[in-house]
């Protein structure tokens, strides 16, 4: 079997990524126990190669492997997200893992793999391979979870992880085997053919979408999916936690949009249903749970989760709406998991950092008087969550503009009313994280108070998601016409 | 000079001094906040003069694309409406820092920072001409006012601080959707004057009411929305109830006049009835209220409710009179209960307590003090000669054109203010003194005096000379209400036969024979 060079130039990215992860684990063993960190700086070299590469790709569409693998705008956006996500999480973990004292150079093999495996599924122009790059993701995710090795809690995320993720994972493909039957092949192209001239009355195609809804709402976490998502974000090294909560997050919602729009748009009525419902459960449940949470790692995964919900708006608009400006209701989701990722990556580079006698302080009590012992701290903090509650001027709001935007545009004004609510309700639990820095007094003695571990490259990452969810609150011109022009179009 | 950015210097003048606040220690952080709210005032003098009172349209316009998909500008711009509004919050942001000089003790930079951003959103917010842009700096405010509260405030100031903060935020998350829907009927645009020329369906409108209505009654507050009020003020440190009092409060009224009114006319004539018993409830209810505080703040707070509600009876009887009664109103309650709230603060820091029974008989230690306060008190009430004897005036006056039987509900206020203010000062000022507190009852320093001195200045040169004020709103009052009286279409030419408010005024203010009528 021969690959022509033309399909290899294509997934070039890709191999580097991958050649990289095999380079890291080779160089492993040989390296002494202090010398790990230029398996980082290997990796970072590798996502910059991979920056220049993709960004070429933003014009144009093409295909390579006969079909399998598409090289389009819609891709090069995800995949630049990641990439830098990737590298901020790098930077974090070169921190994170120091202050944990994990020493394991695998560590960064395994990012790279879970990337090529969400760069594999963002740009699959076929069920199988996007499947593939699916379980390549997960399986190093399962792995990552479980780093604490002598931690039961991290044990038990992973265990937790592994077990929900398979079981989503046989259903994932229980779904694709359905449309397979269906329409005779797994590529997006042909389901679409099979859907438009069959119309949408087969019952085969329903429990399709339904499995395959399923499926992509335990990677997307909506609820009623979600379950594993507390327990795994907060048992999780935080470093990880960062990683899956925006990377995998991005990753998922790109296959899903890609699946769910180049393949089975023609259906866009019958889920559209389906996801309205999963909106309204993920915003009601995500912003009602995380209220009541006393850590501020498991509050932040149902803030994840509620924030899922907020761009499925953008998915189910833009799926019902079939007057003018389609694109403008998935350009919304594309921009709107963009602005996530910066936030929610600052806060969880954060909240790895802050550490009490050496432990993380993941009790939301341990942030009590931050902003006097640690004002910048407290102050990124601050603006982190502020975006996070959708309050100008930050990306919050930008990402909440477009999305409520999109959904009255789209006849939806009575779901962005209904967001609007909830986005008033979760205002309440991020305050109360700004409520505690800065106007309670800590317990105990100064020695048992929680302080930030700061180092360079934890100073750069939260520069960076600061930069970033300001930078993007104030001029959003030109991610939002990257997100336009990438958003895929349903035919 | 038209041309200079005076609008864009006046929002983001505060805004530098606030990043420099962080990068200096507590001492000097005072001296740099107070340099630059002084700087930021005589930067906006110079509209006084500059400002073109013959014409309704917007001046110093400022306009830059912003967001190009969909269309957000930067614009600013300034009318009669939003002028006296920028000047006075300009005005008072010197005394809230002054007021704070030693009453703040702990993170001052960071107080100061907060007070700095709070001037420019302010600001921001009466001169923007975009909608979104308007709403950015509307929530900008919530942030810096939560920590303002929530900081540095009294005892129970994280209950006080969260309720602010949803109160008003729920509230503006609705007005957020009801920009964005007037964007899809108003012709894919967020220009603020633009969307005032378009014309929207009865039902569309309705709803829009009802959106707009959240936003801005929560802000104002009306009743019954106001429950937030007399939590915050009570709690926040002086310095956050005079801004509060003074200028966050407005930003409700503002939001009317801005938005309500030219956009929605037909709704808004529809909802007279209830907006004007809602104003006149306010009146009544805040004012009995205020007659049974025994906390200085909170009586102060309870008056807020009431005089905010001759506002929005003004703004809501649609009538000349009414509406410019109800811009002096703003800028009067702004300058009197500012003073007020900076008379209490002042004694506080002496007596560590806001109760009416601990800070009985201060006329004996605190003399000049007390003469201050009985200005205040008396502006309060609208006595004439003093300022709020105009708004309340014009206000009463227009509502008697709207109807005889609501004036006299809402002339009971203004007797019952005097009975709560009046009460007040009697044993506030003139009581027994209260034992605890003689010893180290200091009168006035010289921070202090100068602090209140030019708002007492005001108090009777606005109650004795309002024309020159008058004068530069009147335009733009009546360019809003023949929009108001041609919904559909509004370029009508203006009917002639509309009284000059400016020239009645004149002829009523020097003499007090019209006091038997207020009353």
């Amino acid at each position: 079997m021969t690959f022509p060079l033309q399909d290899l130039l294509a997934i070039l990215p890709e191999l580097i990524v991958i050649g990289t992860a095999c380079l890291i684990l080779a160089l492993d063993p040989i390296l002494a126990a202090d010398k790990k960190d230029v398996l980082a700086w290997l990796t970072l070299g590798a996502l910059a190669m991979c920056i220049g590469l993709t960004s070429s790709h933003l014009t144009g569409q093409s295909y390579a492997f006969s079909n399998l693998v598409v090289i389009d705008a819609y891709g090069a956006f995800w995949k630049l997200l990641l990439y830098i996500v990737t590298g901020l999480t790098v930077l974090l973990s070169l921190a994170y893992l120091k202050a944990e004292r994990l020493s394991i150079g695998e560590y960064y093999g395994f990012i790279l793999l879970a990337l090529v495996g969400m760069m594999v599924m963002v740009s699959g122009a076929d069920l199988l391979t996007i499947y593939l790059g699916t379980e390549l993701m997960s399986l190093s995710l399962y792995v990552m979870a479980g780093l604490k090795r002598t931690e039961a809690r991290s044990l038990e995320a992973s265990a937790k992880y592994f077990v929900l993720g398979a079981f989503s994972s046989g259903v994932l493909l229980y779904g694709i085997s359905l449309l397979f039957g269906l329409a005779g092949s797994t590529r997006l192209s042909v389901i679409a053919e099979a859907i438009t001239t069959q119309g949408t009355a087969n019952p085969m195609l329903s429990l399709a979408l339904v499995l395959l809804a399923v499926g992509f709402g335990f990677k997307l976490a909506v609820v009623p999916f979600h379950m594993w998502t507390p327990d795994v974000y907060q048992g999780a090294p935080t470093s990880v936690t960062a990683f899956m909560a925006v990377a995998s997050k991005a990753a998922s919602f790109g296959a899903f949009l890609r699946v769910f729009v180049e393949g089975l748009g023609g259906a866009s009525a019958d889920w559209s249903v389906l996801f309205t419902i999963i909106c309204l459960a993920t915003l009601a449940l995500g912003n009602l749970v995380a209220i009541v949470q006393t850590s501020i790692k498991r509050m932040l995964a149902y803030s994840s989760i509620a924030h899922a919900g907020y761009a499925l708006i953008g998915v189910v608009v833009a799926a019902r709406h079939s007057g003018e400006g389609p694109s403008s209701g998935f350009a919304s989701v594309l921009l709107y998991i963009a602005v996530y990722s910066f936030m929610t990556l600052g806060a969880f580079a954060l909240v790895g950092m802050l550490r009490k006698e050496g432990q993380e302080s993941e009790n939301i009590e341990d942030y009590a008087g931050l902003a006097k012992r640690e004002p910048l701290a407290a102050f990124f903090m601050l603006v982190f969550l502020v975006s996070l509650a959708g309050i100008p001027p930050t990306a919050g709001f930008i990402g909440k503009l477009y999305i409520f935007m999109a959904a009255v545009n789209g006849g939806m004004t009575w779901l962005a009313v209904v967001a609007v609510i909830f986005a008033a309700i979760s205002a309440f639990y991020y305050l109360r994280i700004v409520m505690v820095m800065y106007m309670r007094e800590p317990e105990g003695s100064v020695t048992t108070h929680s302080r930030l571990e700061a180092s360079p490259a934890l100073s750069f990452v939260l520069a960076c998601a600061l930069a970033g969810v300001v930078f993007l609150g104030l001029f959003p011109n030109g991610l939002w016409s990257l997100a336009t022009h990438a958003a895929p179009l349903l035919k | 000079m038209t041309s200079f950015p005076w609008l864009s210097l006046i929002v983001f003048f505060p805004l530098i001094g606030a990043v420099l606040c962080f990068l200096v220690k507590a001492e000097s952080s005072r001296w740099l906040a107070l340099g630059f709210t002084i700087g930021n005032f005589f930067l906006s003098l110079p509209l006084w003069w500059l400002f073109d009172s013959s014409t309704a349209t917007m001046q110093f316009v400022e306009r830059a694309s912003w967001i190009s998909s969909p269309p957000i500008n930067y614009s600013l711009g300034m009318d009669g409406i939003s002028f006296p509004l920028v000047l006075m919050t300009t005005f008072l942001m010197p005394f809230c820092v002054t007021v704070s000089w030693t009453a703040i003790e702990k993170s001052v930079p960071l107080f100061m920072a907060m007070l700095l951003i709070m001037e420019s959103a302010m600001v921001g917010v009466f001169v923007a001409l975009d909608f979104v842009l308007f709403y950015v700096f509307w929530e900008v405010m919530l942030i810096p006012m939560y920590l303002l509260i929530g900081v540095w405030g009294g005892p129970n100031r994280l209950y006080a601080a969260i309720k602010f903060f949803l109160y008003t935020l729920a509230g503006s998350l609705l007005l957020l959707v009801a920009i964005l829907a007037l964007y899809f009927q108003g012709g894919h645009t967020f220009d603020i004057l633009e969307l005032s020329r378009g014309t929207y369906g009865a039902s569309l409108q309705m709803w829009l009411f009802l959106a707009f209505f959240a936003a801005f009654a929560v802000k104002v507050p009306m009743f019954p929305f106001h429950t937030w009020l007399p939590d915050a003020h009570v709690e926040a440190p002086t310095a956050g109830s005079v801004i509060l009092a003074s200028v966050l409060l407005k930003m409700g009224t503002y939001g009317f006049l801005r938005f309500t009114l030219p956009m929605l006319p037909d709704a808004t004539a529809a909802f007279t009835k209830p907006m004007i018993a809602l104003s006149i409830v306010a009146i009544i209810y805040g004012a009995y209220m205020a007659l049974a505080q025994t906390d200085i703040k909170k009586l102060i707070a309870y008056s807020s409710v009431s005089h905010m509600g001759f506002v929005t009876l003004g703004i809501f009887v649609l009538n000349i009179q009414g509406i410019e009664g109800a811009v002096m109103q703003m800028v009067n309650h702004g300058i009197t209960t500012g003073g007020l709230f900076l008379c209490v603060g002042i004694v506080y820091e002496r007596t560590h307590s806001r109760q009416i029974l601990d800070n009985t008989g201060l006329a004996g230690p605190m003399p000049r003090y007390a003469i201050f306060l009985m200005i205040f008190a008396l502006s309060s009430l609208g006595l004439p000669g003093t300022n709020s004897f105009v708004g309340e005036f014009l206000v009463l006056a227009g509502t008697f054109v709207w109807s005889q039987f609501a004036t006299a509900f809402a002339a009971l206020g203004v007797i019952l203010a005097a009975a709560y203010m009046l009460w007040l000062m009697q044993r506030v000022v003139f009581g027994t003194p209260a034992p605890a507190h003689r010893a180290h009852l200091l009168d006035l320093n010289a921070r202090e005096t100068a602090t209140l001195v030019p708002l007492i200045v005001l108090v009777f040169v606005l109650g004795i000379f309002p024309n020159p004020l008058l004068s530069r709103m009147h335009a733009s009052v009546t360019n809003l209400l023949n929009a108001q009286k041609a919904p559909a279409y509004a370029t009508a030419p203006q009917p002639p036969s509309i009284p000059n408010t400016a020239a009645t005024m004149a002829a009523i203010t020097p003499s007090s024979s019209e006091q038997a009528t207020a009353r």
